[in-house]
C-alpha cells in the first residue's frame, strides 16, 4: 500500500510517497507522476523519508520517464531514502541514472543547479 | 529452523509475502539491508511467478518454504503447477536499453541474480521447484 501527498513548495512539485511501492501499488506512483508533468510541473521533488520498500515495478516507473523528462527539460530529484531502500537503486546502478539526494536543502540545490 | 507460506496469485497478495519472510528471518538476519535484500528477491520472483505463469489468477497457489541451514545459509523454495517460469533463460537486460525502450519489466530478475547466489529450477512430484539459495555472512 502506498500513499502519495502532493505539496507545492519554492516553484517545485513535492510528491512526498508513504508506504510501500511494489507490483500492485506503482500505478499509484506512475499516476502521480504523470498528473504532475500533465500540470506542467518542471521541477519535481519526490520525498522518499516515508518509502519503506520499493520493488522493480517502482524502479521502473522512475526509469520510464527519464527519457521523456530529457526531451521536455523536466528536473527530478528524490531524496531522504532509508539505508535499505537506497541500496535498492544501487544494486541495479540507478543511482548514476536518477538523480538522488539526501536531504530535502540538497534536493533543492541539486533541482536549482540542474535548472541552469 | 523451516518456514512455509502459502500464496494466492495475487499481487495483492505480495505484500503478505513480504511480511511472512521478514517474520521468519527477524531472528536469523541482523541487517536490515541485508533482510530487505532477500525479501526484495522473492518479492520479484512471486511476481513473475503470478504475472508470467499464472496471469495473476488468484486461484492459482505458490507455495514458498524457507529453510535456515548452518552456517548462515538460507534455502528459499518456491512451489508451482503449469508452465516453469525460469528466469534464467531470459538475458538480463542492458540499463541503457531499458531507460531507451520504457520497458518497465526485466529489472526484477537482475535484482534477483544479483541478490542471490544460487537460483536453480528442477521438479518434484510434477510440480516445479525453484530453489533459491543466500548464505548470510
Amino acid at each position: 500500500m502506498v500513499h502519495i501527498k502532493r505539496l507545492l513548495e519554492d516553484g517545485a512539485d513535492i510528491l512526498a510517497v508513504v508506504g510501500e511501492i511494489d507490483a500492485s501499488s506503482s500505478i499509484e506512483l506512475d499516476l502521480a507522476i504523470a498528473k504532475s508533468v500533465g500540470e506542467g510541473s518542471t521541477k519535481i521533488l519526490v520525498d522518499c523519508s516515508a518509502l519503506e520498500y520499493i520493488s522493480s515495478a517502482g524502479l521502473g516507473v522512475f526509469m520510464s520517464y527519464i527519457e521523456e523528462f530529457r526531451d521536455k527539460n523536466i528536473r527530478m530529484v528524490l531524496f531522504g531514502m532509508k539505508e535499505k531502500v537506497a541500496n535498492t537503486f544501487q544494486i541495479l546502478g540507478l543511482a548514476d541514472l536518477l538523480h538522488i539526494s539526501s536531504n530535502k536543502q540538497e534536493a533543492k540545490k541539486l533541482l536549482n543547479e540542474l535548472s541552469v | 529452523m523451516s518456514y512455509q507460506y502459502n500464496i494466492g496469485c495475487s499481487l495483492e497478495n505480495l505484500k503478505g509475502v513480504r511480511d511472512f519472510i521478514r517474520k521468519s528471518l527477524r531472528s536469523h538476519v541482523a541487517s536490515d539491508v541485508v533482510l530487505n535484500e532477500i525479501i526484495l528477491a522473492l518479492d520479484e520472483m512471486c511476481s513473475n511467478l503470478m504475472i508470467h505463469a499464472h496471469h495473476c489468477n488468484p486461484d492459482h497457489h505458490l507455495e514458498m518454504h524457507i529453510e535456515v541451514a548452518q552456517k548462515g545459509k538460507v534455502i528459499f523454495e518456491i512451489m508451482d503447477d503449469g508452465e516453469m517460469f525460469d528466469i534464467n533463460r531470459f538475458r538480463e537486460p542492458n540499463i541503457d536499453n531499458l531507460v531507451h525502450e520504457k520497458r518497465k519489466g526485466g529489472l526484477g530478475i537482475r535484482l534477483v541474480k544479483s541478490i542471490m547466489d544460487e537460483v536453480i529450477y528442477t521438479t518434484l512430484n510434477g510440480r516445479n521447484v525453484c530453489r533459491l539459495t543466500k548464505t548470510i555472512k
